[in-house]
């Protein structure tokens, strides 16, 4: 079975897009053999680099395997008149190429019809690939794509420049972007000089290799790390800081990579680590070295997409471009100093924070404000917090915006003002403790960045990052600006999901429709709010907003049941901390029999009350002791009170397994209710009855989690 | 360490430039002497990249941002930096491997050295213009902008364009192996001595700082915008008019043309097809810089900031559709009724002459 290659030739391509566009190359491949029945099982290996995709299959079919087809053709009665072929059975016999009195015959249903067994020749593999491939390669998806030849012609990332499509040797006539396939493929830029021919699909990665391309991204990353660590021990006791992102972007930017190790003067090291790794890693994709404690070295690895650097002059070339970079740095810095942070509040005025919600200062007025009403509602749960210094902070948490430093790097933003914060004479009045505290609250406000980063430090510097998150949040929505389907501009998702892990964490009390509630409150009568839209309702909006968010906290973070966080939620999501408690305990029960059996009662209750409220049947509205008449009936009315009383005490108490365990012994009564008890019966006034009995039940014992969510198997109510 | 034995003067790399992109085929322009941003805002960029006619053009463009000044104190940081700009409208396939080779003209052996294509869009509200390209990494500096051209004043190219710009005081700092611009050698005069970019540009980089941080009189520099904007308005609603206008006579009335009625507005109309509309990009350009002025001076509040960008993008927008119906007007006239408008234009040339 002949192999079969595919290579897109391609000005570079984005880095961050390559690694998806080739996978995907590869399952279009795929699913394309499949589809058009050219081989079962083929052994598929993808390649990339920045200037190309491609994908070899190994075990192509060079043709679809023939079929045979029944063909029924006209019945029997409209086929022949007085025993002589009528013309259209002679039609069908020329359609299906059989002389007529060759035809065969089925039976159905329906009764008697001519039939013929016709051969279906499979089209060549060269054939269907030329036709289908060149639509397989316009559908790759690109984040953001382009047209070069003329706006009606195609679309892709960059411009192609060439295209192999091989069969064994023979090239798969196609075309695509008015490039005609062929044997001939190009090497490394500056390497390789002149194009090369692949002679056979399995040649392909070793021709390649002939003109200084590594064509396999693995075998890059191999080589990289090697020559990491070959460049590394060559300073004493030094280790390169792994950094997946980071080592993902070089082999995606190489073909041929090489490492060389570069210095910078040890003096920068005073500069501040996170300045240092932001300008080495984020702008310059260096890899920092470390000694055996953390602490950085006044050295970086670079990887070069060449062969390597016999006279230094790239070695040089890059140590320039850090030593400014790093001037720059100290430069900004030194030249922040001149206006300290509390200087700069005013400054905020011209800095925009959203074009309807006003300036970073209206924000900073706001947030000062929110973060004593959440540090207020914290305390009030009994949680320890410093209200002075969460205001503090707040009130300077956004004065970086206007540093030199965070212009230059933004990715820095709270990060600098934290630092700065601590170097600067906030306050001659101040103890250095209170100082520090407020420093590291900026400087963690932000956080977390994702569900993967950690949150804030102190619970100061968590009153802040929620109520900088909670205040983005409530504007946005209050314009009309929540995120739908795919689309979320403002990462509102992002700060949401932020709140929700810094209160788990934390273990805050802190209700979220009440901080929202205050969130919006804090927009009353600014310009902002005349921008608002009143065509839906902010509290019901936020709500499920965060609900949602809670939701995908719970099941995608924590790893709950989706049943126990269905049900937990169900009976109240507004306290973050409180649902993570009911969570646990509920998952604890929830393959225990006892719970199976309540669960299933309670889908029934659902049930049966659903069903009564829909055929209009009463239910009373307070339970009537003397209108019970049977044994269990009365030992359920008589168990619900005082159980409840238990559990809500337990509840109370925020003890939870004890409460369910209570809960638990409910199973005995209520499976002899529905054993002995008849609930839907004639006498109006028992049905009432009964169903106000059923409703207390369900109403006492939902407020840990609504049990009839809970998936229970083999047993249905 | 110098990357080469001799290195270029910043002189010797913009003749070096010229004179590669010259045998490319390229228009060698002048700079523009109206203040930009960027080499992008000249019109040898903005509205050569629009409509259908191919064009190659290479010029130096000094780029003035006002709040990038830094009194001359930063050794990387200039007020005004100058741009080598070279259009390639539509790009050759080869438009990767002519820029490489410019780099070799400039003295960068490519296998001494670590280049790079990494992704970089660029892009620019107040033009209503967008595209999709690199940033050319060198020894992990850059030193080039590379972008196709998709969209221009809000209206999508065809052909698109290959826009390179080469940052030459960045280029001339690493071949010259300086970390201060200021130090980068300008020229080496008759006697041997070398002169310094500091002592050419020095002075305007803090002078100009001082003016457009401390000096600049927020009140008249808004003035200064509003007249300009108002002038540029009136301007652009009168070539739209004598646009329609000549539209009818070029379109479906076009036998007609040589009829009609020679009076003021039409006169002017057919003149220049439809009225001065690079006077109008001038006056679009001097809002752009009293914007960046005004930004510089922290006069521009938030809620006004987003608007005035919008004010002057408006100007560009309509600029760049003017612009189109002009070149179609042009073509219509040249290529089917060349007769008649030649028979106009001798008519306009008696009249005037009378």
């Amino acid at each position: 079975m002949p192999d079969f290659l595919l290579e897109i030739g391609t000005e570079e391509i984005p880095a961050r897009m390559i690694d998806a566009a080739r996978e995907e190359l590869a399952r279009r491949v795929t699913d394309l053999l499949q589809r058009e029945r050219l081989g079962d099982a083929p052994a598929v290996q993808s390649y990339s680099t920045p200037r190309r995709l491609a994908v070899l299959v190994s075990g192509v079919a060079s043709a679809q395997p023939d079929v045979c087809e029944q063909v029924t053709g006209p019945s029997l009665k409209v086929a022949y008149k007085d025993g002589a072929p009528t013309p259209a059975a002679e039609a069908f016999a020329r359609k299906v190429n059989v002389p007529v009195d060759a035809l065969g015959k089925i039976t159905t249903s329906k009764g008697e019809y001519l039939a013929a067994t016709v051969q279906k020749k499979g089209r060549p593999a060269t054939e269907i690939l030329a036709e289908a491939l060149p639509k397989e390669i316009a559908g790759i998806y690109w984040a953001k794509s382009m047209y070069w030849r003329g706006k009606s012609a195609e679309r892709f990332v960059r411009p192609v420049r060439w295209l192999v499509t091989l069969l064994d040797g023979e090239v798969v006539p196609l075309e695509f972007a008015g490039i005609r396939a062929g044997h001939t493929t190009e090497g490394h830029r500056i390497l390789s000089s002149g194009a090369l021919s692949i002679k056979q699909p399995v040649e392909y990665a070793a021709t390649l290799a002939t003109g200084s391309v590594i064509a396999t991204a693995s075998e890059r990353e191999q080589r990289i790390r090697k020559a990491l660590d070959a460049a590394t021990r060559t300073i004493p006791n030094a280790f390169w800081r792994e950094d997946k992102t980071l080592l993902d972007t070089v082999v995606n930017l190489t073909e041929f990579p090489s490492v060389v190790l570069g210095s910078f003067d040890p003096e920068f090291l005073s500069l501040a680590d996170e300045v240092l790794v932001t300008v080495m890693r984020d702008h310059q994709k260096y890899f920092a070295l470390e000694d055996a404690a953390g602490k950085l070295l006044p050295h970086f690895l670079a990887v070069l997409n060449t062969s390597g650097d016999p006279d230094g002059l790239i070695r040089h070339g890059n140590e320039r471009v850090l030593r400014a970079r790093f001037n720059d740095a100290r430069f900004f810095w030194n030249t922040d100093q001149k206006i300290p942070l509390r200087d700069r509040v005013d400054m905020l005025k011209s800095v925009t924070f959203q074009k309807d919600l006003g300036s970073y200062y209206d924000k900073t007025r706001r947030v000062q404000k929110l973060s004593s009403l959440v540090s207020e509602a914290i305390r009030n749960g009994g949680s320890p917090v410093r209200p002075g210094i969460a205001f503090k902070a707040a009130l300077l948490c956004k004065t970086d915006l206007t540093t030199e430093l965070v212009k230059e790097f933004t990715e820095l933003q709270g990060i600098i003002g934290g630092l700065y914060a601590k170097v600067q004479t906030l306050d001659p009045m101040l103890p250095p403790a209170t100082v520090e505290a407020i420093g590291d609250a900026i400087y963690d406000h932000y956080k977390p960045e994702s569900m993967d980063d950690t949150v804030p430090r102190s619970a100061e510097g968590a009153v802040l990052a929620i109520a900088d998150k909670a205040d983005s949040i409530a504007g946005m929505f209050a314009l009309g600006l929540q995120p739908t389907g795919s689309k979320d501009p403002f990462a509102l998702r992002r700060a949401a999901n932020g709140i929700v892990k810094i209160i788990a964490e934390h273990k805050l009390p802190l209700p979220i429709a009440k901080l929202f509630a205050d969130a919006r409150a804090e927009y009353a009568g600014s310009e902002a709010e005349t921008r608002f839209k009143h065509d839906f309702e902010f509290g019901s909006a936020v709500g499920n907003f965060m609900r949602e968010r809670l939701e995908f906290y719970l099941r995608d973070v924590r790893g709950f049941a989706y049943d126990v966080v269905n049900a937990v939620l169900a009976a109240g999501s507004d306290d973050v901390v409180d649902v993570i408690m009911r969570a646990e305990a509920v998952s604890e029960v929830r393959g225990s029999e006892d719970f199976a059996s309540i669960s299933v009662a309670f889908k029934r209750i659902k049930n049966i009350l659903r069903q009564a409220h829909e055929s209009n049947k009463a239910i009373a509205d307070q339970l009537d002791s003397a209108a019970l008449t049977d044994d269990t009936e009365k030992q359920l009315a008589a168990e619900i009170p005082e159980t409840a009383a238990t559990v809500r005490q337990l509840r109370e108490q925020k003890n939870y397994a004890d409460a369910l365990a209570q809960v638990s012994r409910l199973r005995q009564p209520v499976d002899a209710f529905f054993d002995k008890v008849m609930v839907m019966v004639d006498d109006e006034r028992v049905r009432a009855n009964r169903l106000a009995l059923l409703r207390d039940l369900l109403n006492e014992f939902s407020t840990i989690a609504d049990f009839s969510e809970i998936v229970t198997e083999g047993k249905t109510a | 360490m110098p990357s080469s034995q001799n290195p270029l003067t910043f002189q010797q790399l913009v003749l070096r430039l010229q004179t590669y992109w010259a045998e490319q085929g390229c228009v060698l322009q002048q700079p523009y002497d109206v203040e930009v941003g960027a080499g992008t805002m000249a019109p040898e960029t903005f509205l050569r990249v629009l409509g259908p006619k191919p064009y190659r053009v290479g010029y130096t463009q000094p780029s003035r941002r006002p709040a990038d000044g830094r009194y001359g104190e930063n050794p990387n940081r200039l007020f005004k930096h100058l741009q080598f700009q070279v259009i390639l409208k539509p790009p050759p396939v080869n438009v990767q491997e002519l820029y490489l080779e410019s780099l070799k003209a400039i003295g960068i052996d490519l296998l001494k050295h670590d280049i790079k294509f990494e992704e970089d869009n660029w892009e620019s509200p107040t033009l209503g213009a967008w595209g999709i390209g690199w940033q050319v990494m060198l020894d992990g500096l850059e030193i080039t902008q590379f972008t196709y051209f998709q969209q221009c004043g809000g209206i999508d190219l065809d052909p698109i364009s290959a826009e390179l710009t080469y940052g030459l005081e960045r280029i001339a700092a690493f071949l010259q192996d300086v970390d201060s611009i200021y130090d980068i050698t300008w020229v080496v005069d008759s006697d041997g001595r070398a002169i310094k970019y500091g002592e050419i540009r020095l002075q305007d980089e803090l002078q100009f700082s001082v003016y457009n941080f401390e000096w600049a009189d927020v009140e008249k520099a808004w003035k200064h915008f509003e007249l300009y904007e108002a002038e540029c308005k009136s301007v652009l609603s009168r070539i739209s008019a004598n646009l329609a206008t000549l539209r009818k006579g070029v379109g479906s009335i076009a036998p007609e043309i040589h009829e009609i009625e020679i009076k003021k507005g039409t006169e002017v109309a057919i003149r220049c097809l439809g009225g001065p509309l690079l006077a109008a990009y001038d006056l679009c350009l001097k809002c752009s810089h009293l914007f960046n002025i005004l930004d510089a001076r922290g006069a521009i509040s938030v809620t006004e900031r987003v608007g005035v960008i919008a004010r002057v993008r408006v100007l560009a927008v309509e600029v760049a559709k003017l612009y189109v119906q002009q070149q179609d007007a042009e073509e219509k006239l040249w290529e089917t009724r060349r007769a008649e408008a030649e028979e106009v234009r001798r008519r306009v040339a008696d009249i005037v002459a009378r």
